[in-house]
């Protein structure tokens, strides 16, 4: 809860002149109790997304409930069945903007039977913010979050020590909660760790710096938010383009037309440029690149998490499903998998029962091969299973009707993750990460 | 206009919006058998429209348009809807409102009701007709909060219900279209869009918009705290002043129901730049039937709204 100024002029958006530094998608983990929804309150607030037909209907409800200040976290609560019960069930997708980036922020519920809501929200997230009470410390839902967020494979990971406010701002305090954090994510290979101390109810070290951490010499939230590198910079990426589909208007009366072949979808890594060798898959045919197209515009190259359409030299027979890679990085082609995966149904993981797996723009039968082991995640440890039920995490195999091109997950998240679909419902029960 | 060359590996925010909305449209294509877009000649159907184009031609779309119109609609955007659908040489199917009512399908409480919520039948209506398996819309998830926990690929059943505690988990960009026959998919490519972005995006690729988005002068009355244009549907009604105004809308939906703000902007960049320095939520700002109650948007959807 937080009691927040009076309505402030707006101020205009630098839309003009200023850089634009893309979009960041950001996860928060933590329980309300850690002041998550304060937190996220705070960031909409401070960088004025917050309207003010918005915060007055914050008003008036905190007063219905007999609040004397505004409940920041009525912000995060959407559904009528979570404000009856006064919990979060789904997750929850924000939005603002500095005028330089444009932020989308996951919200999901912190408890241990919402891990497959984490798992989702982890999935698109380019850093998690895992939320800690300074006066609670490391918990065992602090090293869930992380856990997840790791085997999500979130690249960048800021621990925010919260309620600084409560334990008088103490480095001490600060200073032996980033020891224990370490010492468990070191045994787990979390790397690119920031700390940062905060008490998101004050604004502190959260947009303004505020003048209690003094002694704290690292970036404000914000600061490490404006600053991250976008996730596909790495220059090294190979180059994944999974065919969605193929343009051909044949019937259209332009006689330039007739020939058109358009190869459309988006780059999930890496770079390519007019003029590369190209290997298709699985026919394993090798082309070069004639044009990359974007309506009328011819571009260059294309870039990752960019969609276009690839015009090849050679007339190749291609279809939805299939991938074009660059010549020379190819990706593993397997018809077994091994894997890492979160169950995410209701009904439990049925041995004998044939599944849909669905990789890229691929999809394929596929049967269990066997479940190696069991993941919990509080503890770490793994442990002898027969069966998967919600939530549980464990690192299986399949076997595959048809053969994948994946790489894997901790290279490549485009081409290393698939969702499991239950053909009888129709439903996703399950996501996987190829190891 | 497009700032699709790369002398960077980072997309602009606009790029990666418009990416990953091309991307979701070409999966409804890849996975769905007979989809379509609903296109109203409202601002958000119109980015719709760019992104149809950039995601399949030179090819034709591989769905039809479908506006539900509810008779309560203003002529500038019913022309304006013709008229786009004409240029780009895509088929249109409008469905009437009135045609249900005419069937005893919607039946109005009074006839100058708010239609907005009665578009739920028309649309199924129109679904079971042409059997539509997937319907595209232009919904955006910081419109409304019921809204902000949707999928992108939103499953509803026969009934056209969306349940909003048992949702189809949607992981990395791996979307699950699938559907039985009789129920729908029904697939928002603009849902990380906010208001802003939707205005960028239309000064970047000068889209044309109906003129009533833009300042103009209009007679309104003041109606439960809001501005209401006069109009046949919106008779003034005794006691009220009649007053000039310069006015423009930002949602263009029911004439009964959506209200106009002042405003002197008579081009995108001037609207984004009041955009940028609003106090108001859109649909706070213009739909007097989203104020009843908290919920209302969410429980509508469970009803088959979109």
């Amino acid at each position: 809860m937080s009691a927040i100024d009076p309505i402030e002029p707006m101020q205009a958006l630098p839309l003009e002149d200023a850089p634009d530094n893309g979009l960041l998608r950001f996860l928060t983990c933590g329980s309300v109790d850690d002041g998550k929804s304060t937190l996220i309150g705070r960031l909409l607030y401070d960088s004025k997304t917050i309207l003010a037909d918005t915060l007055h209907a914050m008003q008036r409800t905190s007063e219905k409930r007999g609040l004397d200040v505004v409940d920041l976290s009525l912000l995060t609560d959407g559904l009528q069945a979570e404000r009856e019960q006064g919990i979060t069930i789904d997750v929850a997708y924000r939005y603002f903007t500095t005028g330089t980036r444009k932020y989308i922020i996951a919200d999901a519920p912190g408890h241990e039977q919402y891990t497959r809501n984490m798992v989702t929200a982890a999935s698109t997230a380019d850093l998690a913010i895992i939320l800690i009470d300074a006066r609670k410390g490391v918990l065992a839902q602090t090293r869930r979050h992380s856990y997840i967020a790791h085997l999500l494979g979130i690249p960048q990971v800021v621990v925010a020590v919260n309620k600084m406010d409560l334990v008088d701002y103490s480095p001490e305090v600060f200073a032996r909660i980033k020891a224990d954090y370490l010492a468990f994510a070191g045994r787990l290979g979390i790397e690119n760790i920031r700390f940062m101390p905060m008490s998101a109810l004050h604004g502190d070290m959260i947009v303004e710096r505020g003048e209690r951490l003094g002694w704290y010499e690292g970036p404000s939230l914000i600061e490490v938010l404006e600053t991250v590198p976008a996730v596909h910079s790495a220059h090294t990426e190979k180059f994944r383009f999974p065919v969605q589909y193929v343009c051909r208007p044949q019937d259209s009366a332009n006689p330039e037309l007739h020939d058109y072949r358009g190869f459309m979808g988006r780059v999930e890594s890496g770079e390519l440029a007019v003029g590369d060798a190209v290997t298709v898959l699985p026919s394993g045919l090798e082309t070069r690149v004639r044009d990359i197209q974007v309506l009328a515009e011819s571009l260059p190259c294309a870039t990752a998490e960019q969609s276009v359409t690839l015009l090849l030299e050679d007339e190749i027979d291609i279809s939805r499903g299939d991938m074009i890679v660059k010549s020379g990085e190819l990706p593993t082609l397997s018809k077994q998998i091994d894997a890492m995966l979160c169950w995410l149904a209701e009904a439990a993981l049925d041995p004998r029962r044939k599944y849909l797996i669905r990789h890229t723009t691929r999809d394929s039968k596929a049967m269990l091969a066997g479940i190696d082991y069991r993941i919990d995640i509080n503890t770490m440890e793994q442990q002898a299973c027969e069966r998967l039920v919600m939530n549980d995490i464990a690192r299986v195999r399949f076997k595959l009707a048809q053969p994948i091109f994946a790489d894997p997950y901790a290279e490549s998240r485009g081409t290393g993750a698939f969702i499991v679909i239950d053909e009888s419902s129709n439903n996703t029960i399950g996501a996987g990460m190829i190891l | 206009m497009s700032s699709t060359a790369l002398s960077s590996v980072t997309l602009s925010h606009l790029d990666w919006l418009e990416s990953e909305a091309i991307h979701i449209m070409r999966e409804v294509a890849g996975q769905c058998s007979n989809p379509v877009l609903l296109f109203s000649g409202g601002k958000d159907s119109i980015c719709m429209l760019r992104i149809a184009e950039k995601a399949f031609r030179p090819g034709r779309f591989p769905f039809p348009l479908m506006h539900i119109d509810t008779g309560h609609n203003y002529q500038e955007v019913t022309d304006f809807r013709d008229q786009r659908a004409a240029e780009l040489g895509e088929r249109l199917i409008v469905r009437s409102l009135e045609d249900s009512m005419a069937r005893g399908t919607v039946v109005l409480k009074s006839a100058d009701e708010p239609r907005n919520k009665h578009q739920s039948i028309t649309l199924l209506e129109a679904i079971e007709e042409f059997a539509f398996d997937a319907c595209i819309g232009g919904a955006r998830r910081d419109e409304e909060k019921a809204r902000a926990k949707e999928r992108i690929f939103s499953f509803r059943d026969e009934f056209g219900q969306w349940d909003p505690k048992n949702q189809r988990p949607e992981l990395w960009d791996l979307y699950n279209a699938r559907s039985f026959k009789g129920e729908n998919i029904r697939v928002f490519p603009i849902s990380n869009w906010t208001e802003i972005d939707v205005w960028q995006y239309i000064e970047r690729e000068r889209l044309a918009l109906p003129s009533i988005y833009f300042a103009h002068r209009r007679p309104i009355v003041r109606r439960s705290g809001g501005m209401l244009p006069v109009t046949a549907v919106t008779p003034v009604k005794p006691g009220e002043v009649v007053e000039e105004r310069m006015v423009r809308f930002r949602t263009v939906g029911d004439i009964t129901c959506t209200a106009p703000v002042e405003s002197d902007a008579d081009s995108v960049a001037k609207i984004i730049a009041e955009t940028a320095i609003t106090t108001i939520t859109e649909r706070g700002a213009t739909r007097l039937d989203d104020q009843t109650s908290d919920a209302s948007m969410e429980q509508r959807k469970k009803e088959g709204y979109f």
